[in-house]
């Protein structure tokens, strides 16, 4: 694998706005960064056939920093965007940024009707299980017994598991990864821009400022352990017996498959309609 | 550091007479001092001093300054693993040959 050093990575970043940029200290929204541009880079594609949209929060600050065409949108509404920009531009290869509060509460919706109709969008998920950004209000990915502003004694909601939640409205690739395996992120940024159709790529990531200070979780180096020894590769996860994986992180594809894509079916149907031979 | 260029307006949402402008923006630099033979490169001023790349040096190659920025401690460690360079959150080292 070409490895792409970091003056790479710094010849996409848009060297006009304030660095060090916005993020506390520690926090991995820099490294899922890092690991998108290196896999565009290592792709070759073009920066003009690349769109980056995000919505609000931590992790949609991203398309502030890089030097892609980039929309930074309406809280939530990133993957409605996003399907506007696919369906004018199909050729583009549209990345979609985005948090947990953003994609699974304020744009559930958006998330749940993308992936059932299979548009071909990359949403790459940034979980850090809180509303970074706002204060540390608890998300719908808050861990139950988790300690957030709005839950001072401890969340009593269960959490959502999004590749479950994905998989279910139908997206056609699903995977999870953690911050700390930054060359399986890659790759699989790498994955999920190369699949036809609606791709999820989920990353756990560590907010040491809010989330880990609330509920004391150490600092960031510690969090980043705990990310590498609480996750188990797909393939171990289903030998192990079920005590041994109860609870851990599991990392890897869960799901690929071809299913007819949005934007294909829309131009067939425009043929169709012109009274043309659809095949 | 930070030093002023100018950068065309084209591309930007404004007027045409004004998009004709050139603007100023200020760009800051990354700069990487100390020891070109040094085998990890620390831009500190892009630095957060998280300490990430300290605890995940698999060679201990890299150590910490009181301050917790990191500095590198024993060179000859160095294996060019570029594991700081992927697990910076700041873009702010590099343990690449090929920098």
């Amino acid at each position: 694998m070409a490895s792409i050093p970091q003056k790479v990575v710094h010849e996409y970043l848009r060297h006009d706005k304030k660095f060090p940029h916005v993020w506390c200290a520690g926090c991995s929204n820099g490294i899922v960064l890092g690991a998108i541009i290196r896999a565009i880079a290592e792709m070759e594609l073009n920066r003009n056939d690349i769109v980056m949209v995000s919505g609000i929060g931590c992790s949609s600050r991203m398309p502030v920093y890089i030097d892609l065409n980039t929309l930074h949108t309406l809280h939530g509404r990133a993957i409605a965007y996003a399907t506007g920009v696919k369906m004018y531009k199909p050729n583009m290869k549209v990345i979609v940024v985005t948090g947990d509060g953003d994609c699974t509460a304020i744009g559930g919706n958006h998330l749940i009707h993308a992936a059932r109709r299979n548009i071909d969008l990359t949403v790459i998920l940034i979980n850090n299980n809180i509303y970074g950004m706002t204060g540390g209000q608890a998300s719908p990915t808050t861990p139950h017994d988790a300690i957030a502003t709005t839950a001072p004694y401890g969340n009593i909601e269960p959490d959502f598991d999004i590749c479950q939640l994905a998989m279910g409205a139908g997206a056609s690739f699903v995977a999870r990864t953690t911050a700390f395996h930054a060359i399986e992120t890659q790759n699989y940024v790498k994955e999920a821009l190369n699949h036809p159709g609606f791709s999820l790529l989920e990353v756990v990531s560590a907010c040491p400022v809010i989330y880990g200070r609330m509920n004391k979780k150490g600092s960031a180096p510690d969090m980043m352990k705990a990310m590498r020894d609480n996750s188990i590769p797909l393939t171990a996860y289903e030998k192990l017996p079920k005590e041994q994986t109860e609870g851990k992180i599991i990392r890897g594809i869960l799901r690929r498959e071809i299913r007819p894509e949005y934007t294909d079916e829309y131009a067939k149907l425009c043929v169709r309609a012109q009274g043309g031979d659809n095949e | 550091m930070s030093k002023k260029v100018e950068k065309d307006r084209v591309g930007m949402i404004f007027r045409e007479e004004e998009a004709q402008e050139k603007m100023e923006v200020e760009i800051t630099e990354v700069k990487a001092p100390g020891d070109k033979n040094s085998p990890v490169l620390i831009y500190y001023n892009w630095c957060k001093k998280c300490g990430i790349c300290v605890a995940f040096c698999p060679t201990g190659c890299l150590g910490r300054k009181p301050d917790g920025s990191p500095y590198v401690a024993n060179p000859d460690k160095c294996i060019h693993c570029e594991t700081c360079d992927r697990l910076c959150p700041d873009f702010a080292i590099t343990g690449s040959k090929n920098r």
